[in-house]
């Protein structure tokens, strides 16, 4: 019996150590503007780590969890908005010709309960979702129409209920977060560092989840469902679980990224940046954890890099590198490694083609000669 | 035909999808320890009766009562597929599918854990009788070498075999393997054989096949469907004699 090849540290276990050191430096030697977009970044980072776990590790691809975020980021804009306030009636509602305030906001004047809802709001949707999708066995792309529709909806809602939620406008104009003016850098830092924390504690319960044997059925579940049913397996309740601890991790994400930002509107839950987080994680390399962090990262940082100094292409920048990474990449940044070896391959197989054609040409030409 | 001791009864099952009736009326009793033959022609409806049997096809008529050693005497035709497999019965089908993901070892390690709930898999690890048992399995389908690699580097034989041996780590009492030697050489149908017969001393086997030498080689009792009816049921060499089976299916080849 061959032994156990002896534990080795992988590459991408690597690749997020140096990640995560870069990121806890960050504030050492950079301007507060760009500590703050990296602040951002981190978030989506976070997102698209619980995509990954749905879509990289289960299969399943959800084109709206712009839903998820959106949800964590409202309910913690509902803290902030009232805060600002004082708890009195939010500037938006005096414009729309509200009296009082309506009472499911009232609890948000609370930040443990606005956190815990950040948290438990995502979850219950995602599970009802799940159990009504996953249970009647709709899966693959319709699954994935459907999830792209919730999106589409929550936009349309959040725009609609112009007086309990900002409409297009969203929730803005926060003041403080926690007692503490949201704009100082000191709470800029604070905050900066919370997310980083959040970041490093999610990484390790999906490297945690992955390592144990729950992390090979749901990599069996994406490779055959149905094979994974008769080995028996719930696959159906294997897929709940995946689908709410991602729409968590987004709604957590949500929480943090309102409170740097600034601001959340309906731009950020709809279609478009909901399958942007997907884009990040196809660019980074799903099926890895190491890779949906440095695609949000890299994605977003590009993209800023671009934007300013390119102001009227930077887009095409984003679909040239878009093209080029599914292109050649199909498995995104953490592949880059195999790519010299790939590129032997082709050299060699280009070799031994070269003088079979050429043999394939002369008896053609004695072919022709015979006529 | 009288079976003693039987693991499973199929009793006057009929399955329609739509107005077609794939299986009319079927009866039949698979023993313990034995290995049943499914033979017949295309769409006799072999396949279709195996899905039945393990929660996958829904049966508009009858009943499949299985005879389970620990959960008494249960139909299945009313159950889920997960729970089906809870109560002993493994099935393979025609086309290998294994997990490409994860190693020929984790693969093995799946179907041999017991506890098959979240909780289970995230806290708990396999206990050393389990992990016993998995290296037995993996030397019983002769992949021990390979345990670390992944399934994609394997042969179609050994493919089938690791889905065998993912079966046998369940201890089902019945396994039910669909075309198991298809697309196989002669030496790899021999040692597929081999392995069927020694795992016939732990459980009850169903193999639809089209491989006559092979069911010859291995079956104890053949069923031939025709037109999802049951034709003929008995060894090998009397269904051979039978003048009807040799008009349908035998005689032509």
């Amino acid at each position: 019996m061959k032994p156990r090849p002896a534990m080795k540290i992988k590459g991408t276990t690597i690749l997020v150590l140096l990640i995560f050191l870069f990121l806890g430096t960050l504030p050492f030697y950079m301007p507060m503007f760009r500590v703050s977009l990296f602040g951002k970044y981190m978030c989506f980072a976070i997102v698209a780590l619980g995509l990954d776990m749905i879509w990289g590790y289960t299969g399943i691809l959800s084109l709206g969890h712009g839903v998820y975020f959106g949800l964590g980021a409202y309910c913690m804009a509902m803290y902030l908005k009232l805060e600002a306030s004082g708890g009195a009636l939010p500037d938006f509602m005096q414009w729309t010709g509200m009296s009082a305030l309506p009472t499911f906001w009232k609890p948000f004047v609370n930040p443990v309960f606005a956190i815990a809802m950040a948290i438990l709001v995502p979850m219950a949707l995602a599970i009802l979702i799940g159990y009504l999708t996953f249970l009647n066995k709709i899966r693959g792309v319709y699954f994935s129409i459907l999830s792209q529709a919730m999106a589409m909806i929550m936009s349309t809602l959040l725009i609609g209920s112009q007086a309990y939620t900002g409409g297009s406008n969203g929730l803005t104009d926060f003041k403080t977060i926690f007692g503490k003016s949201i704009n100082s850098p000191i709470t800029k830092i604070q905050m900066f560092y919370a997310t980083l924390i959040a970041l490093v504690l999610i990484y390790g319960v999906c490297r945690f989840l992955t390592g144990r044997r729950v992390g090979r059925v749901l990599i069996a579940i994406r490779d055959g469902e149905n094979r994974a049913g008769f080995a028996g397996y719930n696959t159906a309740s294997y897929k709940v679980f995946v689908y709410a601890l991602s729409a968590v991790i987004a709604g957590i994400a949500g929480a943090l990224y309102v409170g740097q930002v600034g601001i959340i509107s309906p731009n950020e839950v709809g279609i478009t940046p909901s399958v942007e987080m997907i884009i990040w994680v196809a660019i980074g390399g799903k099926g890895t954890l190491a890779g949906p962090i440095l695609g949000a990262l890299a994605v977003n940082g590009f993209k800023t890099i671009a934007s300013e100094n390119f102001p009227e292409l930077w887009s095409y920048f984003i679909g040239v590198l878009f093209v080029v990474v599914i292109l050649w990449l199909p498995g995104g940044f953490v592949s880059l490694k195999e790519v010299p070896g790939r590129i032997r391959h082709v050299i060699e197989v280009r070799k031994n083609e070269k003088p079979r054609e050429t043999e394939n040409f002369v008896s053609e030409e004695k072919q022709s000669r015979a006529h | 035909m009288e079976v003693k001791d039987p693991v499973l009864d199929i009793q006057d099952v009929s399955i329609k999808f739509g107005d077609f009736k794939a299986i009319k009326d079927v009866s039949t009793s698979v023993g313990k320890n034995e290995i049943r033959f499914f033979i017949g022609p295309n769409g006799a409806g072999k396949t279709t009766i195996l899905d039945a049997i393990c929660g996958k096809n829904k049966v508009s008529d009858g009943h499949i009562i299985f005879h389970s050693d620990k959960d008494g005497d249960k139909d299945v035709t009313k159950m889920r597929e997960y729970k089906i497999s809870d109560l002993g019965i493994g099935r393979k089908f025609q086309a290998p599918s294994v997990f490409g993901g994860i190693t020929i070892e984790e693969n093995i390690e799946l179907a041999v854990a017991r506890k098959h709930s979240i909780y289970c898999t995230t806290f708990l690890k396999l206990s050393k009788e389990k992990k016993d048992y998995m290296n037995y399995v993996l030397e019983f389908i002769g992949l021990q070498d390979k345990r670390f690699k992944y399934p994609g580097s394997l042969s179609h034989g050994e493919k089938q075999w690791l889905e065998i041996g993912m079966l046998m780590a369940a201890k089902p009492q019945l396994m039910l393997l669909d075309e198991p030697v298809a697309g196989m050489g002669r030496k790899e149908t021999e040692k597929t054989a081999e392995l069927l017969k020694k795992i016939k001393k732990d459980c009850s086997i169903i193999v639809v096949e089209h491989d006559m030498q092979f069911a010859k080689d291995v079956s104890d009792t053949v069923t031939v469907f025709h037109e999802g009816q049951v034709l003929d049921e008995g060894t090998m060499e009397s269904v051979q004699r039978n003048q009807k089976v040799i008009d349908v299916y035998l005689g032509r080849g």
